[in-house]
């Protein structure tokens, strides 16, 4: 039964209650709340390659979403680029300055690297809170554009805004899925179990770890800039390491290191948080606890634990001798788990 | 040449608080190779403890940093015990994001304790004392003696103690210090505590000439990063030179440069320093 709900039919299943998702809620504000966490899926979605596939903690992540944001934000309200435009280039300066910051990064292994980042990401938010000429400083800036119309598709609405971050979040999941499902995504787990090992396959490292890096930091900007077009005002808050904090939240408790992971934990936080908003400001007085539990108990995330479960019994079924032929898909969902494994055996022998 | 001098004073005050900040979190990764997130807190919740006795017991500036210092201790000691001992054989992201998640609970914590204001700490040490024809506040002397009395003090524990060199051992080679009969456990604990302290000390040093607010640990603690990167994670004598450095960097660049950006000297000078030697300025073999 639960193996219908996996592959082709579950993602399918998904898309379709994403898109019924507004003929069926009560209110906009739910909708709204839906476009934010579709948008911070898709971001989260890029951290996972670099964290999750490759296995470097990028804690600039929310730097780049503000870059992205920013850049967005600044060509339409101070050069009246139009809208799409933009777009394409907040996606574009992210990689670039992604591939400057990438390429002086990644010569560091391990903590330093995310050290090296959260530097990065204090950088990036002194810069936009500080640099005024260009970025408005603290007064932020006001009356970004939405989305302009492209042929008889206006964004104007709350729904139609909604269907457009969705149609962009279907697009990152699916190249996300090329990727890593190719041999390029191949060679990213291979440096995330072991750089000495991908070496000796022959994967040139600095190159593969760049590239993840660079397309790591392209989903940040894109989502920078659904994020500018949906809010509509900027601040430097937007920079805060708080935003990266979040992310590596939401991608821990889905599951590290697989494709739906990342998705259900960025569209189930901010859920809890909605839930929890009479806490407000003190909303990590319990996520904080709650990062520290399932970081010991259960590191896999729910979607990892999950897949962990079912490639234990596949393994019992197939010792059990009885069913040998099993469905091509299982070998699938066994291997990140032992990439997973092999990962935590790496790390113990780093430490 | 006053002015000079007068620049030269600032980096020593800041320098100092750095490094002991610094000194805190590279002992810890020295034991444990944790690159602790949740130092900062630590830090900041060293400085409300303190302004808490003062304010509302009214006690005594001193005997507030004592409190504060064992506070903090304690409450390092617990993270080690609930949090980093538990994930010792983890893979390194996992300590990482436990840190993250002890700093985001702290700061949280202090919010929903003392509020989000930004507090000023009350001082003893409100004048102004002349030194060589410098005025100088008299907290500003009083930070630069403690931090490098305190360095000093921390070198001779170090050396000269059989407990202090059971952290050394650790620190070289774990295994061989288990072997030699030390117990890695009680070692940890140690330095978790020693480390809170210094933190707490560092933040009532320096709260009278700066703020008391929530997220006062963050920018402190990423500076001190940079500092141990720089100086060789693990080494002592590094994050001494490293804190020097950097407070020197950011008093003469906030003068002679400009004081908006002198936040960001600390890290543009990590991003140049490790754009040309990736393993830090004086790291060692073994790093």
């Amino acid at each position: 039964m639960s193996n219908v709900l996996q592959g082709k039919t579950g993602w399918a299943l998904l898309l379709a209650l994403a898109i019924v998702f507004p003929l069926v809620t009560p209110n906009s504000y739910y909708l709204t709340v839906m476009t934010l966490a579709f948008i911070y899926a898709i971001a989260t979605l890029g951290l996972n390659l670099i964290t999750g596939y490759t296995g470097q903690l990028n804690l600039a992540h929310g730097g780049f979403m503000a870059i992205g944001a920013y850049t967005l934000g600044i060509l339409t309200v101070d050069h009246q680029v139009p809208f799409w435009g933009a777009f394409v280039l907040s996606g574009v300066v992210c990689m670039a300055v992604g591939y400057l910051v990438g390429v002086v990064s990644l010569r560091l292994k391990g903590h330093y690297f995310s050290i090296f980042t959260l530097c990065i990401g204090y950088i990036i938010y002194l810069l936009i809170e500080k640099w005024e000429s260009l970025t408005h400083g603290t007064v932020g800036l006001i009356g970004i554009p939405v989305p302009a119309s492209v042929g008889p598709l206006v964004f104007d609405n709350v729904q139609a805004q909604y269907y457009l971050v969705l149609f962009f979040l279907v697009a990152g999941t699916f190249l996300m899925h090329r990727i890593v499902t190719s041999l390029l995504g191949r060679s990213f787990m291979a440096v995330r179990n072991s750089d000495a090992l991908a070496e000796a396959l022959g994967i040139n490292l600095m190159r593969t770890k760049v590239l993840s890096f660079v397309l790591s930091v392209s989903y940040a900007g894109f989502a920078g800039a659904l994020y500018a077009g949906q809010v509509r005002f900027l601040g430097p808050d937007i920079a805060r390491t708080d935003l990266t904090f979040d992310m590596v939240m939401a991608m821990l408790v889905g599951g590290t290191g697989t494709l739906l992971g990342p998705l259900l934990g960025a569209v189930l936080v901010p859920w809890v948080t909605q839930t929890l908003q009479f806490l407000q400001d003190y909303r990590m007085l319990v996520f904080g606890p709650v990062l520290i539990l399932l970081i010991i108990f259960v590191p896999d995330g729910i979607v990892g634990s999950w897949a962990k479960r079912q490639a234990r019994r596949a393994a019992a079924a197939r010792r059990g001798g009885k069913s040998r032929a099993q469905p091509a898909g299982t070998p699938v969902v066994a291997n990140p788990n032992a990439n997973a494994a092999n990962a935590a055996n790496a790390g113990a022998d780093h430490a | 040449m006053t002015l000079f001098l007068q620049q030269v004073l600032n980096g020593l005050t800041l320098g100092g608080v750095y490094s002991l900040v610094a000194l805190g979190l590279t002992l810890v990764y020295g034991i444990l190779h944790v690159p602790n997130f949740a130092h900062g807190a630590f830090y900041m919740a060293g400085a409300y403890v303190s302004y808490y006795m003062m304010t509302s017991l009214g006690v005594n500036y001193w005997l507030a940093m004592g409190a504060a210092a064992i506070a903090v201790a304690a409450l390092s000691m617990l993270a080690d015990r609930l949090v980093f001992h538990p994930l010792r054989n983890a893979p390194e992201l996992h300590d990482m994001i436990a840190a993250i998640g002890i700093m985001l609970f702290l700061e949280a914590g202090a919010q929903a304790l003392w509020g989000a204001d930004f507090h000023r700490m009350p001082t003893p040490y409100g004048q102004m004392v002349e030194v060589l024809g410098l005025t100088a506040p008299a907290q500003r002397l009083l930070i630069i003696a403690a931090a490098f009395g305190l360095m000093v003090l921390l070198h001779l524990f170090l050396t000269r103690t059989v407990t202090g060199s059971t952290i050394v051992a650790m620190a070289q080679n774990r295994e061989g210090a288990a072997l030699v009969g030390i117990d890695a456990t009680r070692v940890t604990l140690l330095v978790f505590a020693i480390s809170g302290a210094l933190a707490a000390i560092a933040a009532t040093l320096y709260a009278p000439i700066n703020l008391v607010y929530p997220s006062m640990g963050n920018l402190v603690i990423t500076k001190a990063f940079v500092i141990i990167i720089l100086g060789g994670m693990g080494s002592i004598p590094g994050a001494i030179v490293g804190g020097l450095i950097i407070g020197m960097a950011e008093s003469f660049g906030g003068f002679y440069v400009s004081t908006d950006y002198k936040d960001i000297i600390a890290f543009v000078l990590l991003v140049a320093i490790l754009s040309i030697r990736p393993q830090g300025l004086f790291a060692s073999k073994a790093a």
